[in-house]
């Protein structure tokens, strides 16, 4: 399969697609320590200033100086952008100001503490997200951080130093980190300036010193944050290698599974999985496997954090649905190719162990085949002791309410009496058969109430089989040995049948709910596929998650580029200003946020962006009913609708699209018919006036006739020219001129514009000058030639007889100039400009043109990307200028083939 | 005047009557006799039956396209066509002519240049004896030893300018695209490469014409082609 000296190709495009995103990001330079006082935010200031020396702008985020005097001193000198306050619960409480970092939009930016939680309020729930955001905005930043911040150290610095760490962060932040420098110091050198006051204030060193400052948890703390830099050096010379397909160590094919609970136990195997993955270069993946079983809230939210820790240090998280806890996990362990699998150590007695037919680690481990399995222990103090069992009986069914149990009770009471009525008056039943019905009682209770019940049903009703009927009677004493064999057999007959049932029952129902699922999701596919238009896919859309997840929807759709103002009409949920600026953010970012996220959890609901490989095209919000937080399967599935509904809604913009462009097609083709066929109506009877006029000029003699006609001739001339100027300037205010772009040469159009204007140019003296290197030039013949015609019309109409015409074209600076020069009497220099305008004729002129001419030829020559001006010329007369842009040359042209 | 066209047959083919009128008195007052058709279909019928020497279409008419009508004549005859066209249609003019019309008129149009294009339409559709000597003007061409004399000077040719040329005198008077001038002289690969034919009519008039500026001889048909004016 892979080939371990090959490099995977996921990982290659991995590295790279993170070389490529790096460029776009602001950078970030993390500065590690193993202790406070190691002196990071004295070298990061210290580092800050020269580099401002060098011009870069920089600003100070946010620094926390301690009262350190030298720290403070190099405050001075640098930016502060001033801290936001907020007022929470009476107290003022001071936070960085993420949004004025923004709009300040320094270059760089100095954030200490990392690992720092922000008050309930701010945007984000921790700072390390607000560093995000700077650097996606471009930000480049530096930070502070102590290597017991991080989550994979947390624990290993707990057993250390005693001390509990709060604020952590994932270690997936060091990805994001271009640079890391390590402040290291010597325990010993540390443990000086403690004493000197350069880290604590007086009154606090004697207990740091003896706590946390011992020697032998600073040699500790200092190899761990030599450890940690080393890997992240060896990350990046991975990546680098990457890149560079330079042959090198490869991931090694190993994936880890590891199985996830809804216990706290499972963040520390969380967190084991993910240093092994990493020191065996292998990925992992964390499951859950949901049964029918539901969970206590405190143990739901307990298992979300575990499942985001899982995700935040980098596995895939997968949830998956199944009865039977260890052959789900082995089914998928086959179907993912895991190599190791990694499971907690029980903590049940083997009492239980036997009882709950086997551990989930010994049917593990049993059927694991070729996979490896990692055992590791759990902390004696923490055990999932929430959803677990009385010491003795297997689990008991969390719902089944105290209802269920009464009912049994009752039931088998009933039975019972029922039985001693029977007994006592039919002598020929006796005890045996009354174990027996006792034995389908319990069983009935089973199908209906649930394994509780059914479980205390059989000991009720072996207790009082026991009791009211075997022999001797009404004694707790079982005289046969053959009735205690009986008692004993029935007994257990009785739980293994209770229980047998009650599995049975479940796995139905988790076989139902399952299908359920599916179905919705089935019925939501198939709805919003047959929906006709946007308003009726979001109206489906939304009426299934209510429907599905029993929460209220609210959709908000683009508008050009950003979101629109308000819910779509189909939303029943309104939205506030606040909850509005929610969706905002999520919108830019394209990430989930609201209640029950890490970003901004104080909104009332909680939005996702609904993305598609191309971009985002909404948000929908949701708000549950009982604000209860959603069960992890159902956030998956809740996520895959949102999918679900994003493609749909692209497809359905794409539809609307494609209409319009085909209307916008079909409006051209009509265009165009249109005024081809005026343009025919109008040249046929021209054509025959033309035609039928010069056909009678041979047959004419009489000199008089043959004037008047050659006069019909030259007027149909002019009518023909002026239709085609018409048609142009039709075609102009449309917008429709299409310029067929040809290499052209301009002293060819020049020659045949000459032949257009046969009759004016008759009188007038035409000189023409070309440079003899004048390259070609990219334009459309056509419409050049009709302006060059329509300057020339007007240089011979507009001057007296006689006066010379001149026509220029040369080059220069990658443009073509083109004059036409006459020598009547100028232009009114008021009126320069005005005579480009539509219908424009100068006053005084002699009538003969429709002053359509000019702005025709602005409105081609602009199309061209080039300028027509006029302006008069010294000697007298005007000059017209034409320049057009010189964009490359013509291909080199070959000799001919011979 | 002379009428050198006896016995010689047009068929029109165009659905306006006032077009059909004045041609057919200016062409019978020449001395062509005239045969009318009112739409493609008729005309393509009275071409098959009557086989007239010369036909021309008209290319906006109402039944079936111009080009439609080009084609299906092409395909049994080379009898010669002049198409009529008006001025906006730029392309179905060459796509007229590269599916074997022979000229071409804009509407509106004067005598003078039909029966100019006339009599250049039916010389070539005879096929001649091989002209040893070609002469137009101050322009005379030695065909055989490949001689050009400009006002009685020799002036010399690149062997692709000689080829230019006597492409254009070959098919003297009439238009030939652009497409055909690239086939024939640079070959099928180059049929879109126009500005091959800038560059190199210019050069050509620079040697040959009087006035390149104001050329007389090889005159450019804009968005179609090039034409060598004879007479």
């Amino acid at each position: 399969m892979s080939d371990p000296e090959r490099p995977d190709p996921d990982a290659l495009l991995a590295a790279i697609q993170k070389v490529e995103a790096a460029k776009k990001r602001g950078k970030l330079k993390v500065f590690v320590g193993m202790a406070a006082g190691v002196g990071k935010t004295y070298a990061m200031l210290d580092t800050a200033r020269h580099i401002q020396a060098e011009g870069v702008d920089v600003v100070i985020g946010y620094v926390e100086t301690h009262r350190r005097a030298e720290t403070e001193a190099l405050v001075a000198g640098l930016e502060l952008i001033p801290r936001r306050k907020t007022d929470y619960r009476g107290t003022t409480v001071e936070e960085m100001d993420t949004d004025a970092i923004l709009s300040r939009a320094p270059q760089l930016v100095l954030v200490d503490e990392l690992a720092h939680s922000n008050a309930p309020g701010s945007r984000h729930a921790k700072r390390y997200l607000d560093v995000t955001e700077l650097l996606e905005a471009g930000i480049d930043v530096w930070t502070t951080i102590n290597v017991q911040h991080f989550e994979s150290r947390a624990d290993t610095v707990q057993q250390i130093t005693g001390i509990r760490v709060h604020e952590t962060i994932p270690d997936s932040i060091l990805d994001f980190a271009n640079e890391i420098e390590l402040i290291d110091l010597s325990p010993e050198e540390l443990r000086k300036r403690l004493a000197e006051g350069k880290v604590y204030t007086a009154d606090r060193i004697e207990t740091a010193a003896s706590n946390f400052f011992r020697i032998g948890n600073l040699t500790a703390l200092r190899e761990m944050a030599l450890r940690l830099t080393a890997e992240r050096v060896d990350q990046q010379l991975q990546d680098y290698m990457a890149i560079k397909q330079i042959a090198g160590p490869w991931k090694s094919g190993e994936r880890l599974m590891v199985a996830v609970g809804a216990s706290p136990f499972s963040e520390k195997l969380i967190r084991w999985t993910r240093r092994m993955a990493y020191n065996l270069e292998a990925s992992w993946l964390a499951v859950y496997v949901e049964t029918a079983q539901p969970l206590a809230t405190e143990a739901k939210n307990q298992l979300a954090r575990n499942l985001a820790l899982a995700r935040s240090l980098g596995g895939e998280v997968l949830t998956i649905t199944g009865h039977n806890v260890p052959e789900a996990l082995l089914r998928l362990a086959h179907q993912r190719n895991v190599t190791q699998i990694v499971i907690g150590k029980p903590n049940h007695t083997p009492l239980q162990t036997v009882l709950r037919g086997g551990s989930l680690v010994d049917h593990i481990i049993r059927h694991s085949g070729e996979i490896d399995v990692y055992v590791v222990t759990g902390d004696q103090a923490q055990s999932d002791t929430r959803a677990s069992a009385l010491p003795l009986l297997p689990t008991v069914q969390a719902h089944s309410s105290w209802r269920g149990y009464l009912w049994a009770a009752l039931f088998i009471g009933s039975v019972t009496l029922i039985d001693l009525v029977i007994v006592s008056n039919v002598s020929w039943i006796n005890y045996q058969a009354v174990g027996l019905t006792e034995l389908l009682a319990v069983l009935l209770v089973a199908v209906y109430l649930g394994r509780g019940p059914a479980l205390m049903a059989a000991t009720l009703s072996a207790i009082s089989w026991n009791f009211l009927f075997i022999e001797p009677r009404l004694t707790f004493v079982i005289s046969r040995v053959e009735d205690g064999i009986l008692f004993f057999l029935y007994f257990m007959i009785a739980i293994f049948a209770g229980n047998m049932t009650a599995r049975i029952r479940t796995q139905e129902r988790l076989a139902r709910y399952t299908a359920d699922r599916t179905l919705a999701l089935y019925a939501l596919a198939h709805a919003t596929a047959t929906a006709v238009n946007m308003d009726d896919v979001l109206t489906t859309a939304i009426e299934q998650i209510r429907h599905i997840f029993k929460v209220e929807a609210a959709v908000l759709l683009t508008e050009g580029a950003t979101l629109a103002g308000h819910p779509h009409g189909c939303s029943t949920m309104p939205l506030d200003d606040k909850e509005m600026s929610v969706a905002m953010w999520v919108f830019e970012h394209g990430k989930p946020a609201g209640r029950h996220t890490e970003t901004l959890p104080l909104a009332s609901a909680q939005f996702f962006p609904l993305l598609t490989p191309n971009r985002t095209v909404g948000v929908i919000g949701i708000r549950s009913q009982s604000d209860q937080r959603l069960s992890a399967d159902e956030e998956t599935l809740l996520e895959t609708f949102v999918n679900q509904i994003a493609l749909v809604i692209e497809r359905e913009l794409l539809d609307e699209a494609a209409q319009q462009s085909a209307m916008m097609r079909e409006s051209e083709r009509l265009y165009t018919t249109l005024l081809n066929s005026i343009s025919h109506e109008l040249r046929t009877p021209i054509a025959a006036i033309k035609g039928a006029a010069s056909g009678l000029i041979p047959t004419q003699t009489n000199e008089n006739r043959v004037t008047l006609i050659q006069d019909i001739l030259s007027a149909t001339d002019r009518l023909n020219r002026l239709v085609e100027n018409l048609l142009d300037m039709s075609r102009l205010e449309s917008g429709r001129i299409q310029i067929k772009r040809d290499w052209c040469d301009v002293g060819e159009i020049i020659g045949v514009a000459l032949t257009q204007i046969s009759d004016c140019g008759d009188d007038h003296p035409i000189d023409i000058h070309t440079d003899p290197d004048l390259p070609l030039v990219e334009v459309d013949f056509a419409l050049l030639e009709q302006v060059i015609v329509n300057l020339l019309e007007n240089a011979c109409r507009y001057t007296p007889v006689g006066t010379p015409i001149a026509i220029r074209a040369t080059h220069r600076n990658h443009q073509i100039v083109i004059t036409v020069e006459d020598s009547g009497a100028g232009i009114p220099p008021d009126k320069i400009e005005s005579i480009f305008e539509k219908f424009y004729r100068l006053p005084g002129t002699p009538t003969g043109g429709t002053g359509l001419g000019l702005s025709i030829s602005r409105g081609f020559i602009e199309a061209h990307h080039g300028t027509i001006t006029v302006m008069n010329r010294p000697e007298g007369g005007a000059r017209f200028q034409i320049t057009l842009p010189l964009q490359g040359s013509a291909p080199p042209v070959p000799e001919a083939a011979p | 005047m002379t009428t050198p066209a006896d016995g010689i047959q047009i068929l029109v083919i165009d659905d306006e009557i006032q077009i059909r009128r004045f041609l057919r008195i200016i062409l019978e007052t020449n001395g062509y006799a005239i045969l009318e058709a009112v739409t493609g279909a008729e005309g393509l019928m009275k071409a098959a039956q009557r086989r007239p020497d010369l036909i021309i279409l008209d290319m906006g008419l109402p039944d079936i396209k111009g080009l439609e009508v080009l084609r299906s004549l092409r395909e049994w005859t080379t009898t010669p066509v002049i198409i009529l066209s008006v001025f906006d249609t730029d392309q179905d003019k060459v796509a007229a002519l590269d599916a074997g019309a022979d000229d071409y008129l804009t509407k509106p149009f004067s005598t003078e240049e039909l029966m100019a294009r006339i009599r250049v339409a039916m010389r070539h559709a005879v096929p001649a004896e091989e002209v040893q000597v070609f002469q137009t003007g101050h322009l005379q061409v030695d065909l055989t030893r490949r001689l050009v004399t400009v006002h009685g000077e020799l002036i010399k040719l690149t062997p692709t300018e000689y080829k230019l040329l006597h492409l254009l005198i070959r098919h003297a008077g009439r238009v030939l695209t652009h497409r055909q001038i690239l086939r024939e002289v640079w070959g099928k690969d180059s049929e879109t490469q126009t500005h091959y034919l800038r560059v190199y009519f210019a050069q050509l008039r620079q040697k040959i014409e009087a006035d390149p500026a104001r050329p007389a001889i090889i005159i450019t048909e804009p968005g179609v082609g090039y034409r060598l004016r004879v007479g």
